[in-house]
């Protein structure tokens, strides 16, 4: 592997429901400008993993996480650290498209920046408009902007959430399954933008599609019941993969 | 082995059809009971409040004069009444009853949301004249001093605060419905908050909101239709109380405009003469005024149940 900049990196995370330990000891490192892609089977910890990324994970109920992500040679779960100022830094797009119900689509990428505090009208157009283009949307949607984000169609819903998430202008995007609700051809675009997308920004996906990681990702790590097995480069780890549970996953043999 | 006989016992399997539709047509007729009971009660109000209807006409409900002697009857003081102790009633108990569901469902840690929607259950429980008595002996006192001590010393200039000191009136009256119907709004609010998604609050957290503008834009924002639908709920109960009312409202039909004041509501006024009403136009009119409430908790119980049922349906489709 040539050196990359390491943009965050994860240090023995553990991470809980209640007393149940579902996060075993995990540990590895990010690069900026790439898309880290984790696969494993259904109940695996994939999910839980990119959650503790952005803090996530503590707003469910009960639940709680062990060890350190260090983001830009921060500690995210440092005692100091905000987890409102993180997940700015730090997007996420979810499984099903979700924009926000009631809103309209210039509203749903909008709001992460009134949050922020910006009220001025030509500095919001100016960036849902660079948003909107970013997340390859903008050409379907420039004059719709009034409509109701929840009107269009599921692959644009989702190219919606990303554009608000890219909206605040985060260096990491998580995204979970961001395909798995979606049709191939928007399956298709939605991966185009990814590739796309990683010239700016460090993407990390869980996907059940073995075949999407090996097609968007540069290294993938493989999960299972919450330990990490593998984390390699992605054309290595499909390909020669050193462990033989990872071998048995990739090839069908369970999961 | 032989087969189990399915077939040859053709007249056993008539049998059970016939139980079985007997069975049906029991609880149909079960079921109908109730429409009958509901029409059987509309019809009886109509036919009993048709004499004073006739004889004051329409404006029977815009007529301030309720006198028994004169035989001069009006409800308008009553609806006044009425409509008056419900809205104050939900102005004090609507922000409340959000924020304890906002707290209960988003909030609290376990052990403490448990016991305390047990109790906001309990004090749904609670018999109406058990709050009666309580605003009486405790709640009436508090209001006269030193709530309208001061109120009276201070703001007298106000119309709200004019007026003799009872302690029994209109503002009584409210914070007891207040009281009684925390309960049904909370209970009611907790199950749409509850509706919306996980998924709708995590995509505001995502973007890096607070707690608040999270609960702001994803919570109350997304179930504005059923918090409306419950306070619609909430004034629903608060028009057709009865008993805490009577005990507290003063029951005298005014239309003043002091909280202050002894009032009179369309249930309390049923509570209170109804037994004693030995004219027949007295009975007939208390009857008007029981048709009036009757229309009005049909109109506002419905469009709450539709509020309430169509933020649901929204959310459960995703």
């Amino acid at each position: 592997m040539k050196t990359d900049t390491v943009l965050l990196q994860i240090k023995n995370l553990k991470a809980y429901f209640s007393s149940t330990l579902v996060l075993k000891d995990i540990s590895l490192d990010v690069s900026t400008n790439k898309v880290v892609a984790l696969i494993g089977p259904s109940g695996c910890g994939k999910s839980t993993f990119i959650r503790c990324l952005n803090r996530m994970h503590e707003e469910t109920p009960e639940a709680h996480v062990q060890g350190e992500v260090i983001l830009n040679k921060q500690n995210i779960y440092a005692p100091s650290a905000d987890p409102v100022l993180i997940r700015r830094k730090v997007g996420m797009v979810f499984q099903k498209p979700n924009p926000f119900p009631g809103m309209s689509i210039f509203d749903n990428v909008a709001l992460g920046l009134r949050l922020l505090g910006i009220r001025k009208r030509s500095v919001l157009e100016e960036k849902v408009h660079s948003s909107l283009v970013q997340a390859a949307l903008w050409n379907e949607v420039k004059n719709i902007l009034k409509r109701p984000g929840t009107s269009l169609s599921g692959g644009q819903q989702q190219r919606l959430c990303i554009a608000r998430t890219l909206a605040t202008t985060p260096s990491v995007i998580l995204m979970d399954e961001p395909t798995s609700a979606l049709d191939p051809v928007s399956t298709m675009r939605i991966e185009e933008l990814i590739r796309h997308l990683v010239q700016t920004v460090t993407v990390v996906i869980v996907t059940h599609n073995m075949q999407q990681a090996s097609r968007i990702s540069d290294n993938t790590a493989f999960l299972l019941n919450g330990e990490l097995v593998e984390y390699e480069k992605t054309s290595r780890l499909f390909t020669n993969p050193s462990d033989p549970r990872t071998e048995q996953y990739i090839t069908g043999r369970f999961g | 082995m032989p087969l189990p006989k399915l077939f040859n016992s053709y007249p056993k399997i008539k049998e059970i059809h016939i139980s079985d539709r007997l069975f049906f047509h029991i609880l149909q007729i079960l079921a109908l009971l109730v429409l009958a009971a509901f029409a059987a009660l509309v019809l009886l109000i109509f036919l009993e409040s048709i004499p004073a209807l006739k004889k004051f006409g329409v404006s029977f409900f815009f007529n301030p004069e309720w006198d028994s002697w004169k035989e001069d009857f009006g409800a308008l003081a009553m609806v006044w009444g009425t409509f008056i102790s419900s809205i104050l009633a939900l102005l004090i108990a609507v922000p409340i009853s959000i924020g304890v569901a906002l707290f209960l469902n988003e909030l609290a840690p376990v052990w403490l949301a448990k016991p305390l929607n047990f109790c906001l259950e309990m004090l749904a429980a609670i018999p109406s004249i058990v709050y009666g008595l309580w605003g009486l002996f405790v709640l009436a006192p508090i209001i006269r001093s030193p709530i309208q001590e001061f109120l009276g010393k201070y703001f007298s200039f106000l119309p709200f605060f004019k007026g003799p000191q009872y302690g029994i009136g209109m503002m009584s009256a409210a914070v007891v419905l207040a009281i009684m119907i925390i309960p049904t709004i909370s209970s009611i609010c907790k199950e749409v908050f509850r509706s919306i998604p996980s998924s709708h609050k995590e995509a505001v957290l995502g973007i890096g909101a607070t707690k608040w503008e999270m609960l702001k834009t994803a919570v109350l924002t997304g179930g504005r239709a059923g918090i409306i639908g419950a306070c619609i709920m909430g004034l629903g109960r608060a028009l057709g109380e009865t008993m805490a009312v009577t005990m507290v409202i003063g029951n005298k039909p005014s239309l003043s405009l002091s909280l202050f004041e002894p009032a009179q509501t369309m249930a309390s006024i049923l509570a209170n003469q109804y037994a004693e009403a030995d004219s027949a136009l007295h009975l007939s009119s208390l009857t008007a005024v029981a048709l009036a409430l009757f229309i009005i908790s049909l109109i506002v119980n419905s469009s709450s149940f539709i509020l309430v049922w169509n933020t649901q349906k929204k959310f459960s489709r995703g």
